[in-house]
């Protein structure tokens, strides 16, 4: 158990400083999320507007700071997925993968936190900033709210992870996953809140978004950010989100075994 | 490097005989995994379909739009995102240069005596893109079936104008973004603001975002014309920049503009390529 963790945190470091090598990349990323930040909090404001500066129960620093927030936590939570895991079952390296003397989730799961560690720095926080220099943004306040964001945004990152990588783990059975994990991205972005905020919809497609995971990975740590919830009602989010993330990896697990299963190594 | 010159009009129906043999063949290897051609399809068509449900959501949250009606933000977005789909199922593939000038194969694609931009639109041609053009063109339909507009023939030639103008400013976007890959492969999805943010940004009346960014997307990277103008004139809806009802009319030179400095670039860039030499 203590090398699992001790194996975990190593396999962490090194993602982060893989992730961290692709500079240039990292803030061609910046600026696009900022961009569809300026366009989504534009768009946003001028409905705050129109109808009297509170739209269901939102106001207009709540709605800008959240249009910023959520471009950053497209990186940290995976929204567009990652395919390596995918890519690995169609040529066959998965194989190496399962000879290994560790867990294939919990390796995977390293892999991602290490990624989304570096990502919440360079990716999550430069949005938000350049979105201030415009829009009126609201900050975690008193700053001990930044505590609960910050473990609702580890739990979004581990819940981002165990949809991935179920979809990922469909390339067992179809060999090509590309469209199955594109049908994730766009769920996850329209029922997560990124599109617009789960807020803003209808009551009962509301209530049908907030009973779904990917609440979860965008809108409830955007709530958290905005100091929403307080006392038993922040308990609650944190124990929803934390119960999404050890649903989705008891799932995984679950494929995982039926998968291992089916694998035929394919001697050359 | 000189690129191949089409000197005769047998040159350029071999060229097409060649271009929709490619396109065929690429058709039927997709076809083979069926189930995620299929897949890819329905993914492609569901994420414009979701986007236009979030445009139609914000509709319910306000009586207006920036002034427009329900009807006209939808006729709006349908005018932005049919040219946007067709650009994205003929050209948006040329993007795909990246890879080739990482791995080194672009080599083999200049020593071919076929425009490389031929050649990449046409070995990257998925046909799967084409779902993002069913909820968009049925967007489209509805509204111009809906909206306040005597449709006659001089009409229906703006509005297929409009859209020939569209499809052609996007195709010069994706060209130009995929030039980037011969300066820079690691920072070109800078470029993805120009062309889904450009996509993005268009679903809504231009006269709703702030000074700056209404300049660069609209007028700078020029995707007004795509959809705002044309809406402009077609439907004579709120006008609070006061744009004149005749800039319409400029659309086909905005494009035609559009697409030679996208050419250029290109041609720029080709000679600019050095081989990854490995």
């Amino acid at each position: 158990m203590a090398g699992g963790l001790r194996l975990g945190l190593e396999i962490g470091r090194r993602s982060f400083r893989r992730a961290s090598t692709y500079r240039a990349a990292t803030a061609a990323g910046v600026f696009v999320n900022t961009v569809f930040g300026y366009l989504r909090a534009s768009v946003l404001v001028l409905v705050a507007a129109s109808a009297g500066g509170v739209v269901n129960g939102m106001t207009t620093v709540e709605l800008t700071t959240y249009a910023f927030v959520t471009q950053g936590f497209i990186m940290v939570t995976g929204v567009f997925g990652d395919t390596e895991l995918a890519d690995r079952i169609r040529t066959g390296d998965i194989v190496i993968d399962l000879y290994r003397p560790a867990d294939l989730q919990w390796w995977w799961l390293s892999t991602w936190l290490g990624r989304a560690a570096f990502q919440a720095m360079a990716r999550g926080i430069p949005p938000v900033l350049l979105g201030a220099l415009t829009f009126d943004v609201r900050w975690p306040d008193p700053w001990w709210h930044w505590l609960p964001f910050a473990l609702s945004m580890v739990l979004a990152s581990i819940v981002g992870f165990g949809l991935r990588f179920i979809s990922n783990l469909s390339a067992f059975w179809l060999l090509d996953n590309r469209g199955t994990d594109q049908m994730v991205t766009f769920v996850v972005m329209f029922f997560g809140g990124l599109y617009l905020p789960i807020a803003l919809f209808p009551g009962p497609l509301e209530a049908v978004a907030r009973a779904l995971p990917f609440a979860s990975m965008i809108q409830l740590p955007a709530e958290v950010f905005l100091g929403r919830y307080d006392g038993a009602g922040l308990a609650w989010v944190l124990a929803q989100q934390a119960l999404w993330a050890v649903a989705l990896l008891l799932a995984g697990r679950a494929l995982l075994g039926m998968a291992t299963r089916r694998v035929v190594v394919q001697g050359g | 490097m000189a690129s191949p010159t089409l000197n005769t009009t047998a040159d350029v129906r071999g060229l097409a005989a060649l271009y929709g043999r490619i396109l065929a063949a690429r058709v039927r290897s997709d076809w083979q995994y069926r189930t995620s051609f299929l897949a890819l399809v329905v993914s492609q068509a569901l994420v414009i379909a979701l986007e236009l449900l979030t445009v139609l959501l914000l509709l319910r949250l306000v009586p207006d739009f920036g002034g427009w009606s329900t009807v006209e933000v939808v006729f709006l977005y349908g005018l932005a995102t049919v040219p946007f789909a067709i650009s994205d199922v003929f050209v948006s593939a040329v993007d795909r240069v990246s890879n080739h000038v990482r791995e080194g194969t672009f080599d083999r694609i200049l020593l071919r005596p076929i425009p490389p931009l031929i050649q990449i639109s046409a070995l990257e041609f998925e046909l799967r893109r084409a779902g993002k053009l069913i909820p968009s063109a049925a967007a489209l339909g509805w509204a111009v079936w809906r909206v306040d507009v005597a449709w006659g023939p001089a009409e229906v030639a703006l509005l297929v104008l409009a859209l020939a103008s569209g499809t052609v400013i996007y195709s010069a976007l994706w060209i130009l973004a995929a030039s980037v890959s011969f300066w820079t492969v690691n920072s070109r999805e800078a470029m993805n603001a120009v062309t889904f943010g450009g996509q993005f940004a268009n679903q809504y009346p231009i006269h709703v975002y702030r000074g700056w960014i209404r300049v660069l997307l609209g007028w700078g990277i020029p995707l007004a014309f795509v959809a705002y103008v044309p809406a402009v004139r077609l439907l004579d809806p709120a006008n609070p920049l006061g744009l004149p009802r005749w800039l319409v009319f400029a659309a086909p030179a905005v494009a035609a503009a559009s697409l030679a400095v996208a050419l250029g670039v290109w041609r720029t860039g080709i000679a600019h390529y050095r081989s990854t030499g490995s």
